[in-house]
């Protein structure tokens, strides 16, 4: 059994297919990069895993459950944790806090839901800032606090929503440091990124979206070589071009 | 604080105040009950007269009708009150922000004209309480001195805010604040929102109702124009506003202002349910809306940061 699976999944907007019969897998311990250009319909494949958004037709199967169409905390209780593209921090809370209500998911008691939180908060390098108001923080403690706050609800898979867009360099491979790290203790991670550079050495397998539909599959070297990828980021003359 | 106002009684003994005082302390919980849903888990209600008029119904009803003690009818109208908040909550719920509060509104209109086409419940003249002996049974006592009437209401504040507080310490604390914040992203980390919501919900109307069946024993008169009208619904509201949305204190301000307003413009400009006390009072939260939207707590608390000798750590 697959930790993700899915299967033929299509999402339709009126007259609009967002997203067009994708077939996915993930297993325990994958980094997976899902990559595309604006519009590919990225961010809707996310929103269908996590819960937010029912698709139209296919099948999503996480540990054997069909989550298609479940609300988006019920997808959070059974161990898929997300982030989202535009910052979305809790405003009026600390830092601490933020990532409070992620742990309370699985520790009800305060006490080891605030223990749970610091070391989480501790893992992503935020650990000095707890005490601090959370609206005051900087783009990139803003980005490794929502991966805290996704990490305090003890996923098995984490969905990465262009977490390290709007970074700097440096910034950039820390977060990646960090994503690695994850993976090592055993997370599955989904990534939906813009820069190549982070999803490239990242991820043991890459897929291309376009228009809603998948039209590559295959690690980092493969995808980067496939002529309908170049086409759909760079358009048909430049693969012209180079066939 | 709470000192200043359980000595207040001994000390005022003008009729005026002590009213005003009684007053200020039941809408307190009342508003403090609303800023639970309102300020903190941000469902801004215009219907919290339905749990208000709940209480004061329940209460007098039970007490007329089978002649049941006032402390049995609170009792029972906290349970009612519960009932009807979630029977009007889990489908309110579903609506956001404006459509919510429109919502409660309608659901307000509705309550409110089901009772005053009821017979059994006086209709639209209400229920009339009869004088019974003065004692802590019948919660009655003799009007000459308030001082037991304040020290009940001022009991009723401290249990509410107590609870209020409670809720707020762990899980339920930090899940309603985040529904507040953003209602997507909470969800997205596992908090059931609606189970939450309504959980806020059932603490207001409890705690709402208690504060509507002591008005009712206090008054002895339950008038729906009064304990089921909108603009007692909006009265709650701006108690809550002007005092602080989402503090524990701001109510108790609020209650002490609006009280002071209302029963002044009512004795000087000698006209009842004119509604000028709430024209007033509308400006005012409009200037607090310009210049300090944490509400009159927000301007103590500048102040105070103005003030080092006096410096303390200020609670949030």
């Amino acid at each position: 059994m697959s930790l993700l699976e899915l299967d033929g999944v299509t999402r339709r907007f009126g007259g609009l297919v967002a997203v067009n019969d994708v077939d996915l897998v993930l297993e325990e311990g994958d980094v997976v990069g899902l990559i595309g250009p604006n519009g590919a319909g990225k961010t809707t494949l996310f929103a269908l895993i996590a819960g937010s958004l029912p698709p139209s037709s296919g099948s999503i199967a996480f540990r054997g459950a069909q989550v298609g169409g479940w609300s988006a905390d019920r997808a959070a209780r059974a161990g898929i944790g997300r982030t989202f593209q535009i910052m979305r921090i809790f405003k009026s809370m600390t830092v601490l806090e933020n990532v409070m209500v992620g742990s309370y998911l699985r520790e009800t008691r305060p006490a080891r839901a605030r223990d749970l939180a610091e070391q989480v908060l501790e893992t992503v390098g935020l650990g000095e800032l707890a005490g601090q108001a959370a609206a005051n923080l900087t783009v990139a403690s803003k980005k490794r606090l929502e991966l805290a706050r996704a990490l305090a609800t003890q996923p098995r898979l984490l969905l990465l929503d262009e977490v390290m867009s709007g970074l700097t360099p440096v910034e950039t491979s820390e977060a990646v440091e960090l994503v690695r790290k994850l993976n090592q203790s055993g997370l599955a991670v989904l990534l939906v990124e813009h820069v190549m550079e982070v999803v490239m050495p990242l991820s043991q397998r890459v897929v291309v979206l376009d228009h809603g539909v998948k039209i590559a599959e295959g690690t980092p070297a493969e995808v980067s070589r496939d002529s309908a990828v170049i086409e759909a980021y760079l358009g048909d003359q430049h693969a012209a071009a180079g066939g | 604080m709470g000192l200043l106002l359980f000595v207040y009684p001994f000390v005022v003994k003008d009729a005026f105040w002590q009213n005003v005082a009684v007053l200020a302390l039941v809408s307190a919980s009342a508003a403090a009950a609303w800023n639970l849903l309102g300020g903190i888990t941000g469902q801004v209600s215009f219907g919290h007269s339905i749990f208000y008029g709940t209480g004061a119904y329940t209460t007098g009803y039970l007490l007329v009708r089978y002649g049941l003690s006032p402390w049995v009818g609170m009792a029972a109208g906290c349970l009612v009150a519960v009932a009807l908040g979630i029977v009007i909550g889990f489908p309110v719920f579903r609506l956001r922000s404006h459509y919510f509060s429109i919502a409660t509104i309608a659901m307000q209109q509705v309550i409110f004209i089901i009772v005053v086409n009821n017979k059994a419940l006086g209709a639209a003249t209400g229920i009339e309480l009869p004088l019974r002996e003065a004692s802590l049974a019948n919660l009655q006592f003799s009007t000459r001195d308030l001082l037991p009437y304040h020290l009940i209401a001022l009991a009723l504040l401290g249990v509410s805010s107590l609870a209020i507080w409670l809720f707020m310490q762990g899980k339920a604390g930090a899940y309603v604040k985040a529904i507040r914040d953003d209602e997507d992203v909470a969800r997205a980390m596992g908090v059931p929102v609606r189970r939450y919501k309504l959980y806020a919900l059932a603490l207001s109307a409890a705690i709402t109702s208690l504060a509507g069946s002591y008005y009712g024993m206090y008054s002895l008169f339950i008038d729906p124009n009064v304990v089921l009208s909108l603009n007692l619904s909006i009265a709650i509201v701006l108690v809550g506003v002007l005092g602080g949305a989402g503090s524990l204190w701001g109510p108790l301000v609020g209650a002490w202002v609006l009280q002071v307003i209302q029963e002044e413009t009512r004795v000087r400009l000698s006209g009842a349910g004119n509604a000028l006390d709430l024209v007033i009072y509308g400006l005012l939260v409009m200037l607090i809306a310009v210049v300090e939207p944490a509400g009159l707590i927000g301007i103590g608390r500048r102040l105070a940061r103005r003030l080092p000798v006096r410096r303390r750590a200020v609670q949030r």
